[in-house]
């Protein structure tokens, strides 16, 4: 219904739910020298994108489909799911704290009984991807706007904290955004190929250098973002 | 900008929590060590919190740790990705998350500090962080602060010039920086410490005790 609005709001960086502090990995990888120029973050933002942006847009999808017959033990066991994705600690801690920003934030913007019902179910904070997915459903969008959105901040995120930290060029930046386009469509398209309750099947990529950067990060004593 | 300042009390969960107390200000000027001088000071009468906004480490939230002038645990340090006057004004979720688990861990509070990260005249919290905040200026950077202005030292509640004890080696007239300041913030107050000297910051701590009580008064309970 309103589903075209309410996925631009839950993509825009300007949301405010704690998403501008976490840079996906790329302070981490600018530290240790495997980001340092438009290229390597080019190529960054398509293996993230491919891996854990293809994961997060597929639980946000499923979280989506959720959030329209909502009920504790499904969240739990979909929460569950996103916790066997993500295998770094440092990176599911991170996940839960921008999933209890991100529903504490939504459920002011969108009272409704899928965002209730999740934080009532995930107390500590859901994974990000499951609140993303539960606000997208709270808001009237469809499992396809919801992969959308998760897997577009899975790159604008990681994307902006370069700019910021390296002093890239803003307009070459956004450049390599758009040039991601069809690898988006892919993901999306990707990430809702599994509709039933039958989550085992869900995409689960690794990405271990990710998963490297983000324990290394938060063993790092000078930094600027939590994740 | 005055007229809007009087619909703090509008924030729908006043009731029954802690007043938050945003404490802003240049790099350096003391913002720290007025967070430490207020535990020092209302520490044994009110029920305190406190969230750092460190820009690159911990080293505010260590700082007040190794002071021990409040508990370790009630103090929690918050990371704001390069941009400190993102996460107090424009994307606040961070620092309401902190000051929540505060309350949630130690509640009921009567007072919530939070620390901005150091930054310029521009940055305020947001009235969604902070019911009140304080502006924090040192005279080293020039008796010609207050005369610019910004929202920081003319919409605080609060304006501190701290660090008075070097205005003779920096050539600070205290006079002009105290006639400027009243020129730009319509009779809103302003005080002159020398925390150094004051390890209490007294005059400050009177002003909070103040907008505590007041805050209590107007939110108080009515179950
Ligand atoms: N001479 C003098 N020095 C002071 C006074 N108050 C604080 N300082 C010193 O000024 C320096 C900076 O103080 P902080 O409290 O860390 O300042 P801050 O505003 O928290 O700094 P950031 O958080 O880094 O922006 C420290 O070395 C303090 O000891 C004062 O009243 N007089
Ligand atoms: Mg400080």
């Amino acid at each position: 219904m309103h589903g075209d609005m309410a996925m631009l709001l839950l993509a825009d960086s300007r949301l405010p739910a704690g998403g501008h502090a976490h840079s996906g990995g790329a302070e981490e990888a600018v530290r240790v020298g495997a980001i340092t120029g438009p290229e390597d973050l080019a190529r960054f933002l398509r293996g993230r994108l491919a891996t854990a942006g293809v994961v997060t847009a597929a639980l946000a999808a499923a979280a989506c489909e959720v959030g329209s017959n909502p009920q504790p033990g499904r969240w739990q066991r979909l929460d569950a799911e996103a916790d066997a994705r993500i295998s770094s600690p440092a990176q599911r801690e991170a996940s839960r704290t921008q999933g209890r920003l991100l529903v504490r934030t939504t459920r002011r913007i969108w009272p409704s009984e899928s965002l209730e019902t999740l934080a009532q179910a995930v107390p500590d904070g859901a994974h990000h991807p499951v609140a993303l997915g539960a606000a997208a459903a709270a808001a009237g969008c469809e499992p396809r706007q919801a992969a959308l959105a998760a897997a577009y901040t899975s790159v604008t995120a990681p994307a902006t904290a370069a700019v910021r930290l390296l002093g890239l060029d803003p307009v070459l930046v956004h450049r390599l955004l758009a040039d991601l386009a069809p690898a988006l469509n892919d993901a999306a398209h990707e990430a809702c190929v599994i509709q039933a309750d039958d989550w085992s099947d869900l995409p689960a990529h690794a990405a271990p250098a990710l998963d490297l950067l983000a324990e290394q990060h938060l063993r790092t004593e000078v930094r600027l973002f939590v994740s | 900008m005055s007229a809007n300042h009087e619909d703090h009390h509008h924030a729908p969960d006043g009731h029954g929590r802690a007043l938050r107390l945003g404490i802003g200000g240049p790099v350096g000027s003391g913002k720290t060590a007025l967070v430490a001088a207020l535990c020092r000071s209302l520490g044994p009468s009110l029920r305190l919190g406190v969230v750092t906004n460190d820009i690159y480490t911990t080293e505010d939230a260590d700082f007040l740790r190794r002071a021990g002038v409040i508990d370790a645990d009630r103090i929690l340090a918050v990371q704001t990705g390069c941009c400190p006057h993102t996460a107090i004004r424009d994307d606040i979720a961070a620092n309401i998350d902190a000051v929540e688990t505060l309350e949630e861990r130690f509640g009921p509070l009567d007072l919530v500090i939070v620390e901005s990260g150091g930054d310029n005249l521009t940055a305020t919290f947001s009235r969604g962080l902070a019911d009140r905040q304080i502006f924090v200026l040192d005279v080293s950077g020039g008796d010609k602060v207050p005369r610019k202005g910004g929202p920081g030292v003319t919409a605080a509640d609060l304006l501190v010039v701290n660090k008075t004890d070097l205005a003779p080696m920096v050539g600070a007239d205290l006079t002009v920086m105290s006639r400027d300041a009243a020129k730009v913030r319509d009779g809103k107050p302003v005080l002159f410490t020398s925390i150094r000297e004051d390890k209490g910051a007294h005059s400050v701590a009177e002003w909070v005790v103040g907008i505590v009580d007041t805050w209590q008064h107007q939110h108080a309970h009515t179950v």
